[in-house]
């Protein structure tokens, strides 16, 4: 495929030429519309006093009788020795089946207002072509999700909640934000200079968190035309936690095509970047493979002007 | 066998090494967030907890921070703290008795929002909150205390007569006044903090103070000797000497003995002695008709 020259194109720039810039920008633009809609959602009380949420992603009351609570908060709770009511314990569940069935870190790229911020540090990043810098291990955030636990149940407090930029930013923006932004600031210079996708990549224990709670989770992508794949490597440049894709993607034969990682934030770029429609969204049971398919590939074009 | 070895030993080093680094970056960051956790534990004085609050220490393992009792509050009384901006611990509730005090709801909407029981359910009628407790903080400038007729902190006491009463005092610089002291009974006070908000002066005279810097504690085997001696009807200990009472005044021989005191006579008057003779250097005024 090199051979097309396709090589040292810009990231992205051949599925724009393929998909059209919305075709290949589909996932981002809806990520962030729904990143903008749980931030409205909350937003709609204090601004124009149509109170449908109240709280905040913590904790939050919907139309008076849908309780949603972060399992993690809860989980640090009973570290410290309180045992919540039945609301809280309610909403932690009610939240806990729903990313067990989508995928645990939907939060991360779908909901959680850090994630602009990290992208934005990411693209810049990128811009201005610094080093990667600091990679501390993608487990990091596994140790220290289990600090933030012992630090709880040793100090009696919910104690990442004192300096979580996640319910933080979020609280601010609803409830008024103190020096909040110097926290946003610390994150992006973090994200930029010191660590690449190194906030919510290595040290996050709130998306460790969200990653072990959709382990098991329905919602898949899958690399189903992975045989049409021209190694343009645009899914591993914009992935963010680009270890997820090699297994499923460079699998031979019967390896399941489906990125089955937890790490995986299902924030669709991977399907977005794609000029050759590898990635499809899917359940975690369908391991179906497009096999390759001369007759196949020259069907494919016509079918994608038809859809 | 050997070839197989060689890199299990390898991997068996880089694994150690790996979580040693782990442990021990772990162990730095959880020390410095524990640190932080300890600091955030130290609620400034002027900031009140909502009604039915646990203890500092339980508060801050419950609280979720989600503002749902800021919402509830129909007073904006509560507020969420914000980040280096505010006293107490970031993201949690309180409020500033001085700004907008607790307007004690009967239905107590903070409490019922709460969900994760931060606030307690178990208090059920706002009279018996313990947000603080109001203290008198300065006599020298509280207007009743002067000798006037201010009298705000007790008129709008929701807990009238019982939290705050106005205790009659001689008033001294004017010898023929009373001074209406402003007294205030901590266990009838919830800590609204009406008192502190209403109190007239440029920085109020009456502040609410959390419980533990406003009240003193008895010790735990203290007794009230009247209040024993009431509940049984009878002298706490039978058969107790009642010792002479001393009268104001000066000298050490001021004695209202029972059998009054005669100089030059022995210390212990035969038992058929009366009186008499007995002069005492401290006289009352007499009193003239």
């Amino acid at each position: 495929m090199s051979a097309k020259g396709k090589v040292h194109l810009p990231v992205g720039q051949e599925a724009i030429e393929e998909k059209g810039w919305y075709g290949a920008h589909k996932f981002l633009i809806w990520r962030r519309v729904s990143q903008a809609f749980f931030l409205i959602l909350f937003l709609l009380g204090p601004w124009f006093g149509i109170w449908w949420v109240q709280g905040n992603l913590a904790g939050s009351m919907t139309f008076g009788f849908l309780p949603l609570n972060d399992p993690l908060i809860l989980t640090q709770m009973m570290a410290a020795g309180h045992w919540p009511e039945t609301t809280a314990l309610i909403g932690g569940l009610i939240v806990l089946a729903a990313y067990a069935l989508v995928g645990g870190r939907v939060y991360c790229s779908w909901v959680c207002p850090i994630n602009p911020v990290t992208d934005g540090a990411h693209w810049l990043h990128d811009k201005l072509n610094i080093q990667k810098g600091w990679q501390p291990k993608r487990s990091a955030r596994y140790w220290i999700l289990g600090t933030v636990v012992v630090v709880s149940a040793v100090t009696g407090t919910i104690a990442w909640e004192i300096v979580n930029p996640v319910t933080m930013v979020h609280r601010g923006l609803v409830f008024g934000m103190g020096w909040i932004w110097g926290m946003v600031a610390a994150i992006f210079l973090f994200d930029l200079l010191v660590a690449r996708r190194g906030w919510c990549g290595h040290v996050c224990p709130v998306g460790a968190f969200y990653s072990l709670v959709g382990i098991r989770s329905l919602l898949r992508v899958s690399a189903v035309k992975r045989s049409e794949c021209d190694d343009c490597m645009d899914c591993y440049a914009v992935c963010p936690e680009n270890q997820v894709i090699s297994p499923a993607l460079r699998g031979k034969g019967e390896a399941s095509p489906l990125i089955l990682s937890p790490d995986c934030t299902n924030c669709g770029r991977c399907i977005d970047v794609c000029a050759m429609d590898v990635f499809t969204f899917t359940n975690r049971f369908d391991t179906h493979v497009e096999a390759p398919n001369d007759a196949a590939r020259v069907t494919e074009p016509s079918n994608r002007h038809a859809a | 066998m050997a070839t197989a070895a060689k890199p299990k030993k390898v991997d068996r080093r880089r694994f150690l090494t790996d979580t040693a680094r782990m442990t021990a970056g772990c162990a730095v960051a959880g020390s410095l967030l524990a640190y932080v956790t300890r600091d955030a534990k130290a609620l400034p004085d002027t900031a009140l907890r909502p009604p039915g609050a646990l203890a500092e220490d339980d508060f801050l393992a419950a609280c979720i921070r989600c503002g749902l009792c800021v919402r509830d509050c129909p007073y904006d009384t509560l507020v969420l703290a914000e980040l280096g901006q505010d006293g107490p611990a970031t993201g949690t509730p309180y409020f500033t008795a001085r700004d907008i005090p607790c307007e004690m709801c009967d239905d107590i909407p903070c409490v019922a929002a709460c969900p994760t029981g931060a606030l307690d359910k178990g208090l059920t009628n706002i009279e018996h909150a313990q947000m603080g407790t109001a203290v008198l903080v300065d006599q020298e400038n509280c207007l009743n205390y002067l000798g006037l007729r201010c009298d705000v902190c007790y008129r709008v006491c929701p807990m009238i007569d019982e939290a705050i009463s106005l205790d009659l005092l001689h008033n001294e610089r004017s010898g023929h006044h009373a001074i209406f002291a402003p007294i205030v009974h901590a266990e009838a006070c919830t800590g609204c903090g009406i008192c502190e908000q209403k109190c007239v002066l440029p920085e109020a005279a009456i502040k609410v103070l959390p419980v533990r810097l406003a009240r003193g504690a008895p010790g735990e085997h203290y007794r009230l000797g009247w209040e024993e001696k009431e509940a049984k009807g009878a002298p706490v200990v039978e058969g107790i000497i009642d010792l002479p009472d001393r009268l104001p005044g000066p000298g050490t021989d001021n004695l209202a003995a029972p059998g009054g005191f005669v100089d030059g006579l022995p210390a212990s008057p035969e038992s058929s002695f009366q009186g008499g003779g007995f002069e005492p250097t401290y006289k009352l005024p007499e009193v003239t008709r």
